[in-house]
């Protein structure tokens, strides 16, 4: 666990390379920065409140206050999570899943927010939309989890979460200056891929780690990532290769986040087959997301997490409630496709319950920062860079 | 003939691009350069160490002309880079001498377009 734990760190750094290698040169260091101050705040947050919000023993909206500081938060097990690892290692395990959920949202606002409102929205969206829905699906007591709702690794408290506030917050922000003109190109897609390597290898972490033992379910839960990652990764170079003439490494990398971001939820409940199976859907859905609605609708979702985290999310929540199966986790439940349609509505459901939600909280945080402190950058620091503007630094330069 | 050369800022490269092929002005040299003009650059902290008065991305242009594209290159790169802040930049008219076409050697107005 301490080893997955690791893992799931890693992935906010990759999640950095991911989205850095896509922005424009001028802008690099600020999702660098970004991702890596938000692992800073919000290990400072949970530790502090947060991880008692989001898990401690309340009833129905959070956690409430009586773990604040980790009080009570000790070497010893806590029953009700696990009866095999520390309090303490399933309260650092889920703080990397608090700090890459915030991070993820990065890329729909990238390129134009001022860094002051990026720090203040996200310590309030931390507190506010992440703590609660975290409980909800996860915490004891959560009413969600109590009415059934599968989510093993944080489809719908991560991704789904994450995607729809993403949604939000691109269309309040407006496109970036020049979205009209063409295509913002990435300025390092190698980056991008190292990025993607990193996050592949970090799921690892978040999925088979969720089931927070060495055991079978962890190997089920590791098997079925890597498949539902291949299986993505190859329909989307297929989907490129078929409509777009030549088969492409952004495609790709973007397929294979697709295909974990799908397996999240379902990870400790089905079969490699079944794995197959979402890896091939959500590469499908994920790209008629990304090349044919953001367009339709013209918001500018700069870096695509809503086309891939949410729409890869949703798919992925409602493919639970349509591929699990007692035979592979018999703590589980059957999914539609295994004699039990009840358990696709609980997920559709919990999927409506956490796009509401999220999505209400998270405009009112934004029209509140916006309110006292203007949330975009003036444009002639657009123009220049956020490296510069905001940050006084540049990432590479033309003479030495 | 003459040579343009024109300093812009990297954001209105586009622009530019699409006001010269409007005026059927399609062969054109880019670079990026570095320099400022009356307006100082950013000033850049690395570890506290302060780098003052930074000198600024931009973009240089340089289009070979006959005598009959001079004002219509001109205006299209105005029509393109003109944003009314400090920093859009300076466009520079030069006589050439001579321009020699390499895959057949043709010489002089024939060589440019």
């Amino acid at each position: 666990m301490l080893i997955a734990t690791a893992l799931v760190m890693l992935m906010t750094p990759g999640l950095a390379f991911f989205y850095g290698g896509m922005v424009g040169r001028k802008n690099v260091l600020t999702i660098l920065i970004q991702c890596f101050i938000l692992l800073s705040i919000i290990s400072i947050q949970w530790v502090l409140y947060g991880y008692s919000l989001a898990f401690g023993p309340g009833k129905g909206f959070w956690g409430g206050f009586d773990w604040i500081g980790l009080t009570g938060v000790g070497l010893e097990p806590f029953k009700d999570y696990s009866a095999t690892i520390p309090h303490q290692l399933f309260m650092v395990y889920q703080m990397m899943f608090a700090v890459i959920t915030p991070a993820l949202i990065i890329g729909a606002f990238a390129e134009r927010m001022k860094f002051s409102a990026f720090v203040i929205i996200m310590i309030l969206w931390a507190t506010f939309v992440y703590d609660p829905v975290c409980h909800w699906v996860w915490g004891v007591g959560g009413w969600l989890r109590e009415m059934g709702a599968l989510d093993f690794a944080g489809g719908t408290v991560v991704h789904i979460n994450a995607g729809i506030a993403a949604l939000l917050t691109a269309i309040l922000i407006k496109r970036r200056k020049g979205f009209d003109h063409k295509a913002i190109l990435p300025h390092n897609l190698p980056f991008t891929v190292l990025g993607t390597a990193l996050l592949w290898f970090g799921w690892f972490g978040f999925n088979a780690g969720s089931a927070l033992a060495a055991n079978g379910l962890a190997v089920n839960a590791f098997v079925v990532t890597n498949t539902a990652a291949a299986a993505a990764g190859l329909t989307w170079a297929l989907i490129d290769w078929i409509f777009n003439d030549k088969p492409t490494m952004l495609g790709t990398a973007t397929g294979a986040v697709a295909g974990l971001v799908a397996i999240t939820p379902a990870a400790g409940f089905v079969s490699a087959l079944s794995a197959i199976a979402i890896g091939v859907c959500v590469s499908i859905f994920c790209f008629i997301a990304v090349s044919w609605i953001k367009p339709k609708f013209g918001y500018d979702d700069a870096l695509d997490v809503f086309g891939v985290h949410c729409v890869g999310g949703i798919w992925g929540a409602l493919a639970t409630g349509l591929f699990a199966s007692k035979a592979i986790n018999p703590d589980g439940a059957n999914g539609l496709f295994f004699g039990n349609p009840k358990q696709f509505l609980i997920q559709l459901l919990a999927v409506l319950v956490t796009v509401l939600y999220s999505l209400v909280v998270t405009y009112i945080i934004y029209k509140l920062v916006d309110m006292v402190i203007k949330v975009r950058v003036p444009e002639r620091d657009e123009n220049l860079g956020l490296d510069l503007t905001q940050h006084h630094e540049n990432a590479y330069t033309v003479i030495e | 003939m003459k040579l343009i050369i024109a300093i812009i800022k990297p954001d209105r490269l586009e622009a530019v691009k699409e006001e010269l092929y409007k005026s059927d002005v399609n062969l054109m040299t880019v670079n990026e350069v570095l320099g400022h003009g009356r307006q100082m650059g950013v000033t850049e902290v690395y570890r506290g160490a302060k780098e003052m008065g930074n000198l600024l991305r931009k973009i240089r242009l340089e289009i070979a002309v006959n005598e009959t594209f001079v004002e219509k290159t001109i205006n299209a790169i105005i029509k393109g880079a003109q944003t009314g802040e400090v920093g859009d930049g300076k466009i520079f008219v030069l006589d050439l001498a001579e321009c020699i076409r390499i895959r057949t050697e043709e010489r002089g107005s024939g060589a440019i377009g």
